[in-house]
């Protein structure tokens, strides 16, 4: 596989593709993985993005859609500078889950999935993501807030909006 | 394999270990419902009704995915069956509108058939349901999405089938759709479609009505249709193809052309020239009516009456006062080979001429006279789906001979065929080849040549010398080998190749040509100096005491030098019966200014308007008789649609030989009595061989056949061609149950001696899976589609 010469990646994730498509017995292995990085590359999977993984695996756009789709994490349209996840699923839920992702979408003007007009922030609401012990917890990009009040989301997305917030990645 | 023996509901059955449940249970009558299985495609097990109880399983089985064991018990019908299959009915219907009585599949459904067979009518679904609008995928394709039940047929069909991977799945669970390969967001329109070859194939297996077709949706029911057999018109690949016709008030319009029974030739396949190219023979500004040219160069239609004894009258004054050396024939490649054989027959017994002629896209010819001491040398169609290796040398089957390349695939798919493909082009089924040699440019005698083992031919065979080598080495190495032959290689080069296949042990030889019946013209005799069976013209044959009076003894014009004689004047009249010489041929009107020309027609060609009679003409789809397809297969062509007004080419000839006052009789071996007046006495009272019984019928009653009673009965031809052609020894019942019987030329001794300065003359038809020579012009559903791809598809890779 060669590399490709004018690629849409930074640099780094590039460099990074053009290792990961060597290290599978099948090129097409690399295909999650590549769209996880794509995605953090670029915010979201874009047609571009798609067609650049399609030609360094060797597939056809359509078999990287047919993958892209099926995984709820992947985006294929820009989200904010910080994604919110807040989980709903059964442990959050019977501590207020809902009552924190309401109040992000009162406070944030956004539904599902949706992006604030300057786009930093963007809201989902997700199944599980494993901080049950910490119930209710919700996941900031890749980084996690647990035991969450109402009052402790506000100052979390205070400090985000401040610049004060990771941004781990 | 070794057998294992296994027991299905209390029946003791065999079959080869390695077979799976379900294949096994069917060919023993046992049959297991499913929906995503389909036999030859890769398994998937995604729908559950193939589900069966499997001693010593703990859950129930899908039979789809089981191979058979020693000792297995099986129970395929049981109360916890049904009631698993019918809650797996009841999950595929939540989301189905059920809207079956307008579905096109309504009739002929398999989700209809499981539900009423397990009656899982009632659901406990009550929520709404959630409704997508149809989507028109491409020209052909539309789909359903609330219909669809995601067995993924189509998507391997598509993928694995076709080797085009124009279909996807989406998003998942209930969210899960098929995906054509343009998606929304990258179409000029905004809605996804496909980018394909347009087959079809995806409409064919969906057992739903998920996928339907452009030409067939909405317009009638299954029931309602007639659904006739008949053998495609278009390539030279002779797929059956099943049309669905319903009575008009001018006879009746083909609605559908299907796969429906997958009892033919192609198996499972059909391309999409088989399945919506039928429409030109319901076109509207079909010529229905005989016509006259007048003076002033308009046509005026006339009774049939005025136009047969216009042309009878004039055509037997030529020939009287000019003489028959004046008049040339050109037969088309879409007739039945009882018509091309009575064509021939009326150009040399009435109208007393060889000028006989048709567009070769292939040299049969060198072919019949390379093989002629090697009859089991010749492949058939069916050799494609079993041979253990290929060469493919020249032509592209994908584009010109679609079933080929699918027998091809599936060959290399399921019994891992050894495909060798050696063209000047990256033809896309090099993707199947074990080995791809890219030809230097017009070095198609060179590689012949270098097989031979001239190896100076060498440079100028490929670019990659070495690759070459090995190309042939591993050549040299296969036990068997099937040989198919584009028409790049022909006349001198296809002798060489043939040559050389014969020194190789096994071998098998098939030219790809076009269209229908290309292969029938020439054994028929369409040619100016070989008779049918490839009888030289100048040789002893059986056709002197048969041809009459009028019969030549010289060779006569081909097709070019037809045209030449016409621009010299000495072409006094030309018949041509269903082709466009004037277009293919690219011919100067204004040679054919002073030839007077009779032409059979459905449409206004380029040709029929120079015409001074156009008799209309039955199509393919309108007439009965025999085909041969591009490798000798003969099948039987039925008739489907019909159009008042038009007749078929052999009715046509018949009439206008008789009013040129020929005797019909000796024309067309017809009625109780024959000419003679004499009745077969096989010889014991006058001697069959003193020339004075009647030969044909002493052959029909020696063939146990009873005299066919009308001259328009294209049985009655057939009987000829069988009783003189040489290499048609058919078998009746196999043509009329519709099967299809190979055929190989008995080529005589001295047809060699004319090869080595013979001209071939073929013509490369050099169609595409959207065209079909002049008749690929008028259906516009073939137009449609090419005018899509007029450019590069993007959806399939280049490469």
């Amino acid at each position: 596989m060669s590399t490709v010469s004018e690629s849409i990646f930074t640099p780094a994730t590039a460099e990074r593709f053009d290792k990961l498509v060597t290290i599978y017995p099948v090129p097409r292995s690399a295909l999650v993985p590549m769209l996880l990085y794509a995605q953090d590359d670029l915010g979201y999977v874009s047609d571009a993005a798609v067609a650049e993984i399609a030609h360094r695996l060797n597939l056809l756009e359509l078999d990287v859609r047919n993958v892209l789709s099926y995984y709820s994490m992947l985006r294929t349209k820009p989200a904010g500078k910080f994604n919110i996840q807040v989980c709903t699923n059964i442990s959050c839920m019977i501590v207020g889950g809902y009552d924190i992702l309401s109040h992000c979408q009162k406070r944030l003007g956004i539904g599902h999935k949706g992006v604030t007009a300057d786009g930093e922030f963007s809201l989902e609401e997700v199944e599980c993501i494993g901080a049950c012990c910490w119930a209710p917890a919700m996941q900031v990009n890749y980084d996690f807030h647990d035991n969450l009040t109402v009052e402790k989301v506000d100052s979390i997305l205070d400090d985000y909006a401040a610049g004060r917030g990771q941004d781990v990645k | 394999m070794p057998d294992v023996t296994f027991t299905v509901d209390g029946q003791t059955l065999t079959a080869p270990a390695g077979t799976l449940l379900i294949d096994a249970c069917k060919a023993s009558g046992i049959q297991i419902p499913a929906f995503c299985y389909y036999p030859g495609l890769s398994l998937q097990a995604a729908c559950r009704m193939c589900v069966v109880r499997i001693e010593k399983a703990p859950k129930l089985q899908t039979a789809c995915t089981t191979p058979v064991a020693e000792g297995m018990v099986v129970y395929s019908e049981t109360p916890e069956i049904a009631q698993a299959r019918k809650s797996t009915l009841e999950l595929l219907l939540g989301n189905h509108p059920l809207d079956c009585p307008v579905c096109d599949a309504g009739g002929q459904c398999e989700l209809q058939d499981m539900t009423f067979k397990y009656g899982a009518a009632s659901s406990f679904y009550a929520e709404p349901k959630n409704h997508r609008e149809e989507q028109k995928w491409s020209p052909t394709v539309y789909f359903d999405r609330p219909r669809c039940i995601l067995c993924y047929r189509c998507i391997r069909m598509c993928g694995e089938g076709m080797d085009v991977y124009a279909l996807g799945i989406q998003n998942r669970g209930s969210s899960a759709v098929i995906a054509p390969n343009i998606p929304a967001t990258q179409s000029e329109d905004g809605l996804a479609h496909l980018d394909c070859e347009e087959c079809g194939m995806c409409i064919d297996v969906c057992p739903v009505g998920a996928l339907t077709s452009d030409t067939y949706r909405y317009k009638t029911r299954p029931w309602e249709m007639n659904h006739v057999a008949t053998v495609c018109t278009h390539c030279g690949d002779g797929c059956k193809t099943t049309l669905g016709v319903r009575a008009t008030t001018d006879g009746s319009e083909i609605v559908r052309g299907d796969n429906r029974d997958k009892s033919g030739i192609n198996g499972d396949f059909l391309c999409n020239k088989g399945r919506y190219g039928f429409d030109f023979a319901n076109r509207e500004d079909r010529i229905t009516e005989p016509m006259l040219k007048q003076p002033d160069g308009t046509f005026k239609t006339v009774t049939w009456d005025e136009a047969l004894l216009f042309t009878g009258t004039r055509l037997k004054d030529i020939r009287d006062t000019r003489g028959g050396k004046t008049i040339g024939v050109i037969g088309g490649n879409r007739l039945t080979n009882e018509e091309a054989y009575l064509l021939q027959k009326f150009a040399r017994s009435v109208l007393g001429t060889n000028n006989i002629d048709h567009h070769r896209t292939a040299d049969f010819v060198t072919l019949a006279a390379a093989l002629r001491d090697h009859r089991d040398r010749f492949a058939s169609q069916h050799d494609n789906e079993t041979a253990k290796a290929i060469l493919l040398i020249g032509g592209d089957p994908t584009n010109q001979a679609p079933l080929t390349a699918w027998n091809l695939r599936t060959n290399v798919r399921l019994n891992r065929a050894k495909l060798y493909v050696a063209n000047h082009a990256h033809i896309k089924l090099h993707r199947q080849a074990k080995s791809f040699l890219e030809i230097a440019p017009y070095g198609y005698g060179a590689i012949a040549a270098y097989l031979s083992g001239d190896d100076g031919a060498a440079s100028s065979a490929a670019t990659d010398i070495e690759k070459l080598a090995h190309f042939r080495d591993a050549l040299k190495a296969e036990p068997e080998l099937l040989i198919l032959v584009g028409s790049e290689l022909r006349a001198g080069d296809l002798r060489a190749l043939i040559a050389y296949g014969l020194t190789l042990p096994n071998t098998k030889f098939a030219l790809i040509g076009d269209y229908v019946n290309a292969h029938g013209a020439a054994d028929m005799g369409l040619l100016p100096d070989l008779l049918p069976g490839y009888a030289p013209v100048v040789a002893d044959h059986d056709y002197t005491a048969e041809y009459g009076e009028h019969f030549p003894t010289e060779p006569g014009l081909n097709l070019l030098q037809i045209f030449d004689a016409a621009q010299t004047g000495d072409l006094a009249a030309l018949y041509i019966v269903n082709a466009n010489p004037v277009a293919r041929f690219s011919i100067d009107p204004a040679t054919l200014a002073n030839t007077f020309i009779v032409i059979h027609e459905m449409f206004l060609t380029e040709t029929a308007r120079l015409a001074d009679v156009i008799f209309p003409a039955a199509n393919l789809y309108e007439k009965s008789g025999s085909v041969v397809n591009s490798y000798g297969d003969l099948q039987l062509v039925k008739k489907a649609a019909d159009r008042a007004g038009v007749r078929t080419d052999l009715e046509l000839l018949v009439r206008v030989a008789d009013r040129m006052g020929a005797e019909i009789r000796k024309l067309v071996p017809f009625g109780k009595r024959a000419s003679t007046g004499l009745r077969a006495d096989l010889g014991q009272t006058r001697g069959v061989q003193s020339g004075e019984a009647d030969r044909h019928a002493v052959w029909l009653t020696a063939n146990n056949l009873e005299p066919k009673l009308s001259p328009f009965d294209p049985f009655a031809v057939l009987d000829e061609i069988q009783r003189l052609v040489p290499g048609y020894d058919l078998l009746r019942l196999q043509l009329l149950s519709g099967n299809d019987q190979h055929l190989a030329p008995q080529a005589p001794a001295d047809l060699i001696q004319i090869d080595e300065t013979r001209r071939d003359l073929v013509l490369p038809a050099d169609d595409t899976l959207f065209t079909s020579g002049t008749l690929g012009r008028y259906s516009p559903k073939l137009v449609e589609l090419q005018l899509k791809y007029a450019h590069e598809p993007v959806g399939i890779p280049a490469d």
